[in-house]
């Protein structure tokens, strides 16, 4: 048995995804603290963007939200949710958004509104948020999700944000900027997006996950890239940071 | 000299059937002025906000709205609205209706109603299914031949409520922090009710003119409502009381529990003043935020 949980390994593999990233959008929670393991081991120029108008925090504390005060402490510049939509995101100043989701299909693209029916849903869930918008302009999105029937499904309820769309080259027709999703973490694997069709593929198991167990978990048949690898599992100094520095309280841990 | 207290700012501006923006995101929620409109019993509301957070939860279930006009429906990092979800649902207290954006089209129809704009033009909503369940979201080609985008109708709040860090007696108002969209949604509005911390000297306003997010000029009426935007925070004055939200989250899952809480801490006591000594000094010491002062800089 490892010595580590799926959730730090989860987001130990999307912190070494952000090497050499320098503006980030950042989720709260999971992307949260694997952007913030990031600016401490592979990517130190790492500048924190959030929508609530915050660019370049550098929290004391990891935020419980992302209107956090702690965020506005010490920030390089906090300006208005106009000017972070307008001038930030739509101005094409940000490299990597991480988003997540309720539901995903192999297109990478995200459900965070409701489950069932929208004039009478089973369950109404936020909405978007900044997220439909963050999706279109992110150079790159990257998508942190716990590995779920539930959540990994063949067709959304609901389209929130889009990913590849129906496949390859309907961003670039429908001109969107930004290059969509390119890494899905989960906590039991990883999966990148086949340049030619846009579709999901499973190239990393993380250590003591079987393919089987991956594929139980799945509403479609995901490829397989025919160079699987086994994820590299988290290093002492990672774990070290995560539990001494990040996250004292384990929050995250389980 | 604008100011007056909270219950005959909300008397004066705030009618029956009126479409309210109490703006401030996660940071600067006018609770104090919600209560308010709760206590004076104001009906058929249309209530704008990204985030309705608790503030409008608590106004749902008090009855007050018709409607919500929003982005991101949920008690942030902790689960839904139960209230709200109640309302939607089964009608309980009053049938809700709902009309979603994302945050940058909230964003983009307060511009488009303080620039007195017939519409504003945004890069978003392209292949998401929002614009198929929101007709007021829409396409136009442009002009210019670059193909077509999503355009957002004006939103002009019959009165906005702003919370803030300080204003002077003319209502000529300073905020830092996270500014949301306090600003655009001022401006969009007919009238505007600031509720802050602190009234300053004009002097104090002036020596610091980058700070005024919202001139005097566009402010009908100014209130002095100390911790008047818990449990939200208010940089540099308090803290964000995240025990409470979670504790929202118990209270408004039951109907029963929900009319209680607003009985005690709303329709039970006078005013914002009551609120905060029956909160009890203990809550605002483990509110008291860390000092972080900014360096003084030269207007000369």
């Amino acid at each position: 048995m490892s010595d580590y949980s799926p959730s730090e390994m989860m987001i130990v593999a999307a912190a070494r995804a952000l090497a050499g990233v320098r503006t980030v959008f950042v989720g709260v929670g999971l992307p949260n603290i694997a952007c913030n393991l990031a600016q401490r081991t592979v990517a130190p120029d790492l500048e924190l963007v959030y929508e609530s108008g915050v660019y370049g925090a550098r929290p004391a504390r990891l935020p419980l939200s992302i209107g956090d005060p702690a965020l506005v402490t010490g920030a390089l510049s906090v300006c208005s949710m106009a000017d972070l939509f307008g001038l930030y995101l739509q101005g094409g100043r940000i490299d990597v958004a991480f988003l997540g989701g309720a539901q995903i299909d192999r297109y990478g693209n995200l459900n965070t509104t409701v489950i069932g029916d929208y004039a009478r849903p089973r369950v109404r869930l936020p909405g978007s948020g900044g997220a439909c918008e963050i999706a279109i302009h992110a150079r790159q999105v990257f998508i942190i999700m716990r590995l779920s029937r539930r959540s990994f499904v063949e067709r959304l309820d609901f389209l929130t944000s889009p990913g590849h769309l129906g496949g390859s080259g309907e961003r670039e027709r429908l001109g969107m900027p930004g290059r969509g999703p390119q890494i899905v973490v989960t906590d039991r694997c990883v999966f990148r997006f086949d340049p030619g069709t846009g579709e999901m593929v499973l190239v990393s198991l993380h250590p003591g996950v079987r393919l089987e167990d991956v594929l139980a978990e799945m509403g479609w048949n995901p490829r397989v890239s025919p160079n699987l690898t086994e994820t590299e599992p988290p290093t002492p100094e990672e774990l070290r940071l995560l539990r001494e520095e990040l996250d004292p309280l384990g929050v995250y841990r389980s | 000299m604008k100011l007056t207290t909270l219950r005959d700012a909300i008397a004066r501006y705030v009618r029956d059937g009126d479409t309210i923006a109490i703006e401030g995101f996660t940071a600067c929620i006018g609770f104090a002025a919600a209560h308010e409109i709760i206590r004076q019993g104001r009906r058929d509301l249309v209530l704008c906000r990204m985030t309705p957070d608790l503030v409008y939860d608590q106004m749902v279930a008090a009855g007050c709205a018709r409607k919500l006009v929003f982005s991101y429906l949920g008690n942030p990092g902790v689960g839904p609205l139960h209230a709200v979800r109640r309302a939607v649902e089964k009608g309980i207290p009053a049938p809700l209706e709902l009309e979603e954006y994302s945050h940058f089209g909230m964003v983009a129809r307060y511009i488009a109603g303080a620039y007195r704009l017939p519409f504003f033009p945004l890069r978003s909503y392209v292949g998401s299914d929002l614009p198929k369940v929101n007709p007021r979201i829409r396409f136009v080609e442009s002009p210019y031949g670059d193909g077509s985008i999503a355009v957002v109708p004006p939103l002009n709040p019959d009165v906005a409520i702003i919370h803030a860090q300080r204003a002077d007696v003319n209502g000529n108002t300073q905020l830092w922090g996270l500014l949301g969209a306090q600003k655009e949604a001022a401006f969009a509005a007919r009238h505007v009710i600031v509720v802050v911390e602190e009234i300053v000297d004009e002097e104090v306003i002036r020596s610091d003119p980058n700070r005024t997010l919202i001139p005097g000029l566009i402010v009908d009426a100014v209130v002095h409502e100390p911790y008047g935007a818990h449990p939200s925070y208010v940089q540099g004055y308090y803290d964000r009381d995240n025990d409470f939200y979670l504790r929202w989250d118990e209270i408004s899952r039951d109907e029963a529990a929900t009319r209680a809480w607003l009985e005690e801490w709303v329709y039970g006591v006078q005013g914002r003043a009551e609120y905060v000594e029956k909160m009890g000094r203990e809550t605002w010491e483990r509110l008291r935020p860390a000092q972080a002062w900014a360096r003084p800089v030269n207007y000369g």
